[in-house]
């Protein structure tokens, strides 16, 4: 039973994403647990920028995130897998053909 | 798909080398293991913590206490990284630490040792984190992915503290005769523990075969010992320092150096409780995490005051 109280009480889980430096994407590096948005900020900081990994920080908590099921992939993605045309290298053109 | 086809998937993938990822479908042992592995390894950089922690407050100089606190902050970086991990596994943090605290989870034997003076500073950097430095570089390519990727994350930052450690070696086995003779009491002493790291030989090892078969682990613990025993016996030579084992002597033929036999029983023994710090450590454990029950509770309290303000202002 203590252990459903404790439980209750757990900080929620926060997703981190850490921009490395100015000009690219935020990537996700990892999660952690906060009380609030600002702790986790604070705690992403310690946890995954001790060596200047990034310049910027974004949390959101787990919870709101909403994510593809892996077991429909198959079906999920099928339908870009017969447009091979989609892709510069399925033109045949001469070779003395430059900049293009 | 059928059971037996999600199993069928689940090998095609780990025969591709294709990353299992947390809503993927995988066997119960799989995840029972890696909740196992993963927490383990948690649970040591967290309780890893202790030993050196006792040194900060007495490090020599200004630049070692930095480095001390830089090294023993990453351990709890890798305690955190290593955790989030195992709770994409669905096991919560507070079962996590509830397994720990109740001794149902084990952490590294090396840590229910004592550091009885500054060279233990020394030797664990150059030892201890060494032999898990090449316990860890495999653990980069595991098939599971958030596993994985933490390792990335903890190899990356590993490499100083070994360095660190064998800096403090090299200055002490350097500096007057009672600096040597510290330095090699601390290699005496950390030399067979660290040894005994890489976990039961392969013929008494229960997990191996089922961790090499799903590409959790890539060498069993044999071959890893072998490894770093062959690197550091080279290491010491450099530090003028001496092996305690008699029967080390570098094998021409299997081109690796021979060791003598590993006391087990001492190992078995420290695993089960009976090593010379596993009751401070574990009470220190519990005491940080009760003791830090108040501050959990008030920034609940906090957050939760501050979003009724919020509501309460939009409303």
């Amino acid at each position: 039973m203590p252990q459903q109280t404790e439980q209750k009480n757990e900080w929620p889980l926060w997703e981190v994403f850490i921009r490395s430096k100015a000009g690219l994407d935020h990537k996700h590096v990892g999660s952690l647990h906060a009380a609030d948005a600002q702790m986790a900020i604070e705690n992403a900081r310690d946890v995954y920028t001790r060596r200047m990994e990034g310049v910027s920080i974004w949390v959101v908590e787990s919870k709101y995130l909403h994510t593809s099921d892996p077991d429909e992939s198959a079906s999920m993605y099928e339908p870009a897998n017969d447009k091979i045309y989609r892709h510069p290298t399925f033109y045949n053109l001469p070779d003395e053909l430059k900049h293009m | 798909m059928t059971v037996h086809s999600f199993e069928e998937h689940f090998e095609q993938k780990l025969d591709k080398d294709i990353a299992i990822e947390p809503r993927d479908w995988m066997p119960d042992t799989y995840r029972k293991t890696l909740i196992r592995q993963i927490s383990q390894h948690a649970h040591s950089e967290i309780v890893g913590m202790l030993p050196e922690g006792n040194w900060i407050t007495r490090a020599p100089s200004l630049r070692r206490k930095a480095v001390l606190l830089a090294k023993v902050q990453d351990e709890a970086g890798h305690g955190l990284y290593l955790y989030s991990a195992a709770e994409t596994l669905g096991i919560s943090r507070d079962e996590l630490y509830d397994q720990l605290h109740t001794g149902k989870a084990k952490y590294s034997s090396i840590f229910n040792y004592p550091t009885l003076t500054w060279a233990d500073m020394g030797a664990i950097g150059w030892l201890v984190d060494g032999a898990a430095i090449m316990n860890q570089v495999p653990l980069c390519r595991t098939s599971y992915g958030p596993y994985a990727r933490a390792m990335v994350r903890v190899c990356k930052e590993e490499s100083f503290h070994q360095r660190q450690g064998f800096e403090i070696m090299l200055t002490l086995s350097k500096g007057t005769e009672v600096q040597k003779k510290m330095a090699q009491d601390a290699l005496n002493r950390w030399w067979w523990p660290s040894i005994m790291m890489f976990g039961p030989p392969d013929d008494n090892s229960p997990n191996t075969e089922m961790s090499m078969r799903w590409k959790i682990k890539r060498f069993t613990n044999d071959e890893l010992r072998q490894k770093f025993i062959d690197v550091t016996v080279e290491q010491a030579k450099i530090l003028g320092l001496t092996i305690p084992d008699a029967d080390l002597k570098w094998n021409e033929e299997r081109g690796h150096y021979d060791y003598g036999a590993i006391n087990w029983e001492e190992f078995w023994n420290v695993v089960k409780g009976n090593g010379p710090c596993n009751k401070e450590r574990l009470e220190a454990r519990k005491k940080a995490w009760e003791n830090g029950a108040w501050v959990r509770d008030a920034a609940n309290a906090y957050a939760e005051k501050r979003k009724k303000r919020l509501q309460q202002q939009a409303a």
